[in-house]
C-alpha cells in the first residue's frame, strides 16, 4: 500500500513538471494560448461538475460565470479598483446570487428538469442585465479593459506574455482539482451522495439537505466565479454571449459530461476534446467550413449519453478498473437516481 | 402618462399577438412534456429546422409558400418522429435530466449543422405582410395570423385529444404510463404518435414565425427559454395553462419593453417566472392536491 501511495505521488509530480514545462522551453505562441484556454476552461467545467455530479444539474453557470468577468471589468474602468480587489468581488457577487436563487430552489425541493430550468432562466437573466446595461457594459459589442501602462502590470492582472498568464490558469486549474479532492475527502461528500441519490431518504437519516446543496452550489458559483474574472484578465475582452447567458451556460454542461462529471480530471479531458476538436477541424478544413466541430461535436454528446454516460474518462476509468478487478462496476450515480415515473 | 395612453394600449394588444405566438410554440412542447415527461431542450431548434426548410423550399425550390409550409409541417413532424425513436427512447428509463441533456447534444447539432448548410446569414423569405393600422395603433397582420393559428392550434389538439380513440390514449398514458402499458396499450407507439403531433406544431409554429422574423442558426436561442419558461409557469403538461401563460408572460415582455428596454422586459419575464417557480411549482393552473 505504501509503494503504492508513493508510486502515485511520484506520477503526480512528474505530471505536474511537464505541465509547467511549455513556459520555459518555447512553445509557440498559438499553442501556448490554446494551452490557457483549455486550463481556464477545465477549471470552469470541473466548478460545475463539484455539483453537476451530486444530481444538481445547473444550466445557468453562465450566469456565476458573466458575473466574475463582468464585475472585474466595470470595477476596473470605471472605479479603477485592481482586479485583485474586483475578482474577489465578482465571487462574492456570485455566490450571493447563488444563495438567493438556490436557497428557495432547495428549500422547496425545487429539482431535476425543474432545477435545471430555473437555473437557464437565472443564466439569460443575467445576460440580458448585461446587454440592458449597455451604456456601461458596450451591451453586445462586448467590453475591453483598459490597458494600465504597456500591457504588464502586476497591479492590473494584465500580462502581455502568455508565458505568465499560462502559469496563472495552471495553477488556477490546480486549485480547482485540489478543491474536488478536498470535497471528495470530506464528510460533505457522502452526504451529498446520499441526497443526489434519494432526497427523502436523505433527510430521514439526518443530513440536513438544503445546507449541503447550499454549500456545494455555493462553492461551484464562486470558482466558476473567479474563473470568468480571470478569462476577462486573459482576453482583456468580454463579451455577454462568450461568458454568459444559454449558450456558454449549455457549453459548459455538455463538456463537462463528454469528459465525464463523476471524476476529477473528467471535465479537464471535456475541456481538451471540444477545444482540440475545434482548432484541429479548423485547422484541418480552414475556417470556411464553420460549423463543423460543433456539428460533430453534437452528436458524440447525443452517443455519450445514451451509450457512455459517464464520460469519456468515466467509461475509460470503468472499462480500467473492470479489466483489472474482473469484477462489474456498480450501478452509476445517474443510473442510480433513475426512478420510476408516477 | 395616463392609464389609457393609446402607446400603452398598443403595446399592450402588441403583447396579445406576442402571446399567441409563444401559446403556438408552447403547445408542441407541452404535448411532449405531458405525455412523455421529457424535456426537449432542442424543440426551438425543430422550429428553427422547420424555419429553414420552408426557406429552403420556397426560395430556393421556387414553391408556393403555403405548400412550402406544408410540407416543412409534415418534414418536421418526420424530425419530431426520430426524436424520440433515436434519442429518447433508448433512454427513456433512465433519469429525466439524462433525456434533457441528450436532446442538448441534439440542439447543438441541429444549430451547428443549420450552421454548416446555410452559413451565419440572416435569411428571409422576402415577403413583408402589412401592417394594420387600428385607431391610430400599428398591429402586425402576421402576428395576428400567428395568434389565430394558435387558437385554431388549441382547438383541434383539443378535439383529438377529447374525441379521437388516439387521443383518448394519449391522455391517459399522460396520466399513469405504467399502468396503461398493463391494460394493453402500446405506449411505445403512442409516444411516438405524440411525438410526431410535437414536432408537427413545431412545424406550424415554424410556418408562423418565418412570416415575421429572419432565420439564422442561433434563433433557436433567441426563443427557446422563453418557450420553456411558459410551458413550466403553466404547469408542465398542461395545455390551457401554458395557453395562458403564454399571454402573461408576452404582457411582461411587451409592457416592460414599452416603459424601459425590450431586454428588461425579458428580464421581468425571467424574474417573474423563478418567483412562480418557487411560490407555485405546480403551475399557474395546476388543481390543488
Amino acid at each position: 500500500m505504501r509503494a503504492g501511495a508513493a508510486r502515485s505521488r511520484a506520477v503526480w509530480a512528474a505530471g505536474l513538471l511537464l505541465l509547467a514545462l511549455p513556459p520555459f522551453v518555447g512553445v509557440p505562441q498559438y499553442f501556448m494560448h490554446i494551452g490557457v484556454l483549455v486550463l481556464i476552461w477545465a477549471f470552469v467545467y470541473t466548478a460545475w461538475a463539484m455539483m453537476g455530479r451530486f444530481g444538481l444539474v445547473s444550466l445557468g453557470h453562465g450566469a456565476f460565470m458573466g458575473i466574475g468577468a463582468y464585475t472585474v471589468a466595470l470595477l476596473w474602468n470605471f472605479f479603477g479598483i485592481t482586479p485583485w480587489l474586483g475578482i474577489p468581488a465578482g465571487v462574492v457577487l456570485a455566490v450571493l446570487l447563488a444563495m438567493a436563487v438556490g436557497y428557495p430552489c432547495f428549500r422547496f425541493r425545487i429539482v431535476g428538469h425543474y432545477f435545471a430550468l430555473v437555473t437557464l432562466a437565472l443564466g439569460e437573466i443575467v445576460r440580458l442585465t448585461i446587454v440592458a446595461l449597455r451604456d456601461h457594459t458596450g451591451g453586445s459589442l462586448g467590453l475591453t479593459p483598459t490597458r494600465y501602462g504597456e500591457g504588464t502590470s502586476l497591479y492590473a492582472f494584465q500580462f502581455a506574455d502568455k508565458e505568465v498568464f499560462y502559469g496563472i490558469a495552471l495553477i488556477l486549474w490546480l486549485t480547482g482539482i485540489v478543491v474536488w479532492r478536498l470535497v471528495d475527502r470530506g464528510m460533505a461528500r457522502y452526504a451529498l451522495v446520499a441526497l443526489g441519490e434519494d432526497e427523502a431518504a436523505a433527510a430521514s437519516l439526518g443530513i440536513h439537505v438544503t445546507a449541503q446543496k447550499l454549500r456545494i452550489t455555493a462553492l461551484s458559483a464562486a470558482l466558476t466565479a473567479l474563473g470568468g474574472g480571470i478569462y476577462t484578465q486573459y482576453l482583456v475582452y468580454v463579451n455577454p454571449n462568450t461568458v454568459a447567458g444559454v449558450a456558454v451556460s449549455l457549453q459548459i454542461v455538455f463538456a463537462a459530461i463528454a469528459g465525464g462529471m463523476f471524476t476529477a480530471f473528467g471535465p479537464t479531458v471535456g475541456a481538451l476534446i471540444t477545444i482540440i476538436l475545434a482548432e484541429g477541424l479548423r485547422i484541418a478544413f480552414g475556417a470556411e467550413i464553420i460549423g463543423l466541430d460543433t456539428t460533430i461535436y453534437g452528436l458524440l454528446l447525443i452517443l455519450f449519453i445514451i451509450f457512455l454516460p459517464k464520460g469519456i474518462l468515466g467509461g475509460l476509468l470503468d472499462l480500467w478498473a473492470r479489466r483489472g478487478a474482473g469484477g462489474s462496476p456498480g450501478p452509476t450515480p445517474r443510473q442510480a437516481q433513475a426512478k420510476p415515473a408516477g | 402618462m395616463g392609464i389609457f395612453d393609446i402607446f400603452l394600449l398598443e403595446a399592450v394588444i402588441n403583447g396579445l399577438l406576442l402571446g399567441g405566438v409563444l401559446a403556438l410554440l408552447a403547445l408542441g412542447l407541452n404535448l411532449v412534456f405531458g405525455v412523455i415527461d421529457v424535456v426537449w431542450i432542442c424543440y426551438a431548434e425543430l422550429v428553427m429546422a422547420g424555419m429553414y426548410g420552408i426557406y429552403w423550399i420556397h426560395v430556393v425550390w421556387g414553391l408556393p409558400l403555403v405548400l412550402a409550409c406544408a410540407i416543412a409541417m409534415v418534414g418536421v413532424a418526420g424530425l419530431g418522429f426520430l426524436v424520440h425513436y433515436l434519442v429518447i427512447s433508448p433512454i427513456l428509463g433512465s433519469a429525466p435530466i439524462n433525456q434533457l441533456l441528450a436532446t442538448g447534444g441534439l440542439l447543438f447539432f441541429l444549430q451547428s449543422f443549420a450552421t454548416l448548410v446555410f452559413g451565419n446569414d440572416f435569411r428571409n423569405i422576402g415577403l413583408r405582410l402589412p401592417v394594420i393600422e387600428v385607431a391610430d395603433m400599428y398591429i402586425s397582420f402576421a402576428r395576428l395570423l400567428a395568434f389565430g393559428a394558435a387558437l385554431a392550434g388549441m382547438i383541434v389538439l383539443y378535439l383529438f385529444l377529447s374525441r379521437t380513440f388516439m387521443g383518448a390514449a394519449i391522455r391517459a398514458v399522460a396520466q399513469d404510463r405504467e399502468i396503461m402499458a398493463i391494460m394493453g396499450v402500446n405506449t411505445k407507439k403512442v409516444y411516438l404518435i405524440t411525438s410526431a403531433i410535437g414536432g408537427g406544431l413545431a412545424g406550424l409554429a415554424a410556418a408562423l414565425l418565418v412570416l415575421q422574423y429572419d432565420v439564422h442558426p442561433a434563433v433557436g436561442l433567441s426563443f427557446g427559454p422563453i418557450t420553456f419558461m411558459i410551458c413550466v409557469l403553466g404547469g408542465l403538461g398542461n395545455l390551457l395553462g401554458g395557453f395562458v401563460a403564454a399571454f402573461i408572460m408576452s404582457q411582461f415582455i411587451t409592457v416592460g419593453g414599452f416603459y424601459f428596454d425590450l431586454e428588461w422586459g425579458y428580464v421581468l419575464a425571467f424574474v417573474f417566472f423563478i418567483m412562480m417557480m418557487i411560490w407555485r411549482p405546480q403551475g399557474i393552473l395546476a388543481r390543488r392536491r
